[in-house]
């Protein structure tokens, strides 16, 4: 198994080959999640730092559950209760950690880059788990995943990504991500939540859901951060809901075996009905269970393979 | 007029070799060179060929003192300007305190003569507010008389169209130009690089280029609608350069600056998070840069400015977004202007109107126009002289610029402020 990777900092880091190889992997440690002792020695002795500046439940969870079951030990930093919430700057606070000598650092942050940035100061490998509104690189890959379980083969297979485009990282590294397995995309957002530049994304651009949804194989809906009605970007939540929520209506108009994603955490009402977040279409739950083996696959690569090592 | 004191030698001014003979400070006379005349007791400065310039004069930077003494302070941002070529330099007021009373203008002026008595010399820009608030207009007069030679927000720019327009007003009676930073507050919205390609790629908030037309727009109407002149600050966008030739041909008298970093690099350098090509405005695509580069040609832009911002490395060395905005400009910024000529985009006699004359004139401060009279502020260039930029070469604190690493042609060897030597390459 070959892993040429010092860090994790964007989907664009991988070929479509490191993808696959990370989901063939992933496939083998999701069957642990079945066993009564769901624990493997492979990572015993290794250290894995995670530092969460930015709350997070399901992909600090996420992490730390799957370094866990590979016997890694984990030391959780958050940034309220850390020197960072006295002021210490991120290089400072970061090069503390690395005197400490992990094996890898996780890390999560508001501001785009941050996680790029610790990889150029640290010896350490660097983990993306979220930066700012650039790259989710896990997240997609957690995505990918759960729809490599469920679909023989990406090609001729539409995605279409719903709701605040560009504010999401999740949006970007998604897009990456799938447009490397060759799956064609579609986003749909109101213009005030598309970014700039969109027309140099490969994806087809909507601002209809009508039209957006019409013959897809899945939609991801992506969250929408309610502040976005205060900095004019809405008129209102309520319309909003009204026209971008995925909601029955608008999945008549997929394909009949239409997967539904939802990164979470989820706003249920707004950016989804709440029916349609606990129908069988609906993968949100595989997501979290796919998260777990695919950091699993992810920790045991950059903690094995890496050329770190 | 005066016996001749000092002379510079063989210099080449306008495409021929001459001999510049000074006295008190001032130019007496501009001989063809003569390797065999006889210059007895006169001081004398070997040139060897290289080119003559009039000392370039810079009316946009930021020397940080008071308040920021880490980044730069005075002595060290003159340093700065008499190794770039420059003598004269305008400071900008968002230093902390703000230059928006009399004792902080003092303060600045009697440090600059402290340090650095023979030049370069300082000229203050007051606040156009108090306190940069925006709110609130700083006492020009009182300025005026502490020695400011031009009034601007730079940094933080005056949503306030009426405020603003007051303070146009108002300036008339000291006569002191306002300078303006050309950013809609409101509609550039924090963004820290050009909205568009890198802003998506990036995941970073972005500036839209209309954020500065829009302000470009509003100062062309307050210049019409008042027949008072405005001065526009860092322009970078195709838009603004748009709007500005169109006013210059309806006689609205504005004017306006662009930077070196405009002029050369495009959005693209911020690439991989590069927060030493993070500055506001941002850098923008490569289609404003040519677009600034023909209306520099063309004289659209009136004057260049370094706009240089030093500061610490440790607070450039950070994520891009809490990294501050800025790029240390003086040191390099002949050396960037003459890549341009390089580049067939300039003449040297654009380089002299586009970095002295028009400065010059602008904020009327002294034109070296290399004749018997003028004052004896000359740069002495070598455009053979090529040389890497490294930390260690630069005096001014700053050592934030995307140039550092990069490989320039052309370097000043000299300078002269009146006729005395302030700076000699080792």
């Amino acid at each position: 198994m070959h892993w040429a990777h010092s860090h994790l900092l964007t989907v664009s880091d991988l070929s479509a080959d490191d993808i696959h190889t990370v989901f063939e992997l992933a496939e083998r440690f999701a069957e642990m999640a079945h066993r009564p002792v769901k624990k493997a020695p492979a990572l015993k002795g290794k250290s894995v730092v995670l530092f969460f500046a930015e709350p997070s439940t399901r992909t600090k969870t996420s992490f730390d559950i799957a370094a866990k079951r590979l016997s890694a030990d984990t030391f959780s930093l958050a940034q309220s209760g850390s020197s960072l919430q006295k002021g210490e700057n991120i290089k400072d606070t970061a090069l503390t950690l690395q005197a400490m000598h992990p094996d890898a650092l996780v890390i999560r942050h508001t501001v785009s880059g941050a996680a790029q940035y610790l990889s150029r100061i640290l010896s350490c490998n660097v983990i993306n788990a979220g930066d700012g509104w650039h790259a989710h690189p896990t997240q997609a890959l957690l995505d990918g995943f759960c729809l490599h379980q469920v679909w023989s083969s990406f090609a001729q297979r539409t995605l279409l990504l719903l709701g605040d485009i560009a504010h999401s990282r999740v949006a970007r590294s998604d897009v990456e991500l799938f447009h490397k397995l060759g799956v064609q995309l579609r986003v749909c957002a109101p213009r005030t939540l598309l970014p700039r530049g969109i027309d140099n994304w490969p994806v087809q651009v909507f601002t209809d859901p009508v039209q957006a949804c019409s013959g897809v194989d899945a939609i991801q809906c992506l969250r929408l951060q309610l502040e976005r009605q205060d900095s004019g970007l809405l008129p209102s939540i309520r319309e909003y809901a009204q026209v971008y929520a995925l909601r029955p209506a608008l999945l008549q108009l997929t394909q009949p075996e239409v997967k539904i994603l939802h990164p979470g955490p989820m706003n249920r009402g707004v950016e989804i009905e709440s029916s349609l977040a606990d129908s069988s279409k609906s993968l949100v739950l595989s997501q979290v269970s796919a998260g777990v083996a695919v950091r699993m696959a992810l920790l045991y690569l950059f903690l094995t393979q890496s050329p770190k090592e | 007029m005066s016996a001749p004191e000092c002379a510079v030698r063989n210099g080449r001014w306008r495409d021929r070799l001459v001999d510049v003979f000074i006295a008190r400070g001032h130019i007496v006379d501009l001989l063809p060179a003569d390797p065999s005349r006889d210059l007895g007791h006169l001081d004398c400065i070997d040139a060897h060929g290289a080119l003559l310039l009039p000392g370039l004069i810079d009316a946009h930077t930021h020397l940080r003192e008071p308040g920021q003494e880490y980044k730069e302070d005075i002595a060290s941002g003159l340093q700065a300007a008499a190794q770039g070529g420059f003598s004269h330099i305008m400071c900008m007021a968002n230093t902390d305190p703000v230059n928006d009373c009399a004792p902080v203008t003092e303060f600045q002026l009697h440090k600059a003569s402290a340090t650095h008595p023979h030049g370069p010399f300082l000229h203050p820009v007051g606040a156009l507010s108090k306190g940069l608030s925006g709110k609130e207009l700083a006492p020009f007069f009182e300025l005026a008389e502490a020695g400011c030679v031009a009034l601007s927000n730079d940094g933080i720019p005056v949503a306030d169209n009426h405020l603003f327009r007051r303070a146009v007003e108002y300036s008339t009676g000291p006569g002191l130009p306002v300078i303006d930073h050309c950013e809609d507050p409101g509609f550039s919205a924090h963004g820290v690089v050009n909205e568009g390609l890198i802003s998506d790629a990036l995941g970073l908030p972005g500036q839209p280029s209309i954020a500065e037309a829009m302000q470009v727009s509003r100062d062309i109407l307050v210049a019409r609608y008042l027949q008072i002149p405005i001065h526009l600050a860092h322009i970078s966008t195709r838009e603004s350069v748009e709007l500005i030739a169109r006013a210059k041909q309806d006689g609205v008298p504005v004017t306006a600056e662009t930077c070196p970093h405009y002029l050369l690099w495009d959005q693209e350098c911020v690439r991989g998070y590069n927060t030493l090509a993070k500055v506001n405005p941002p850098l923008r695509t490569r289609d404003d840069v040519l677009s600034l580069r023909q209306a520099v040609s063309e004289g659209v832009i009136d004057i260049l400015v370094t706009d240089h911002a030093p500061h610490a490395d440790f607070e450039k060395d950070a994520p891009f977004a809490q990294a501050p905005n800025g790029i240390s400009g003086l040191d390099t910024a002949l050396s960037l202007t003459w890549s341009l000529i390089l580049d067939q985009i300039l003449g040297i006699k654009d380089l002299c109107r586009l970095w002295s004359f028009a400065p010059a004139s602008l904020f009327s401060l002294p034109v070296n126009e290399f004749c018997a009279g003028s004052p004896a502020d000359i740069c002495i260039f070598n455009p053979d002289d090529s040389w890497t930029v490294q930390a260690k070469d630069l005096a001014s604190k700053g050592k934030n610029t995307p140039s550092m690493g990069q490989r320039l042609s052309g370097r000043v060897q000299a300078m002269m402020v009146q006729g005395r030597l302030v700076y000699a390459r080792e």
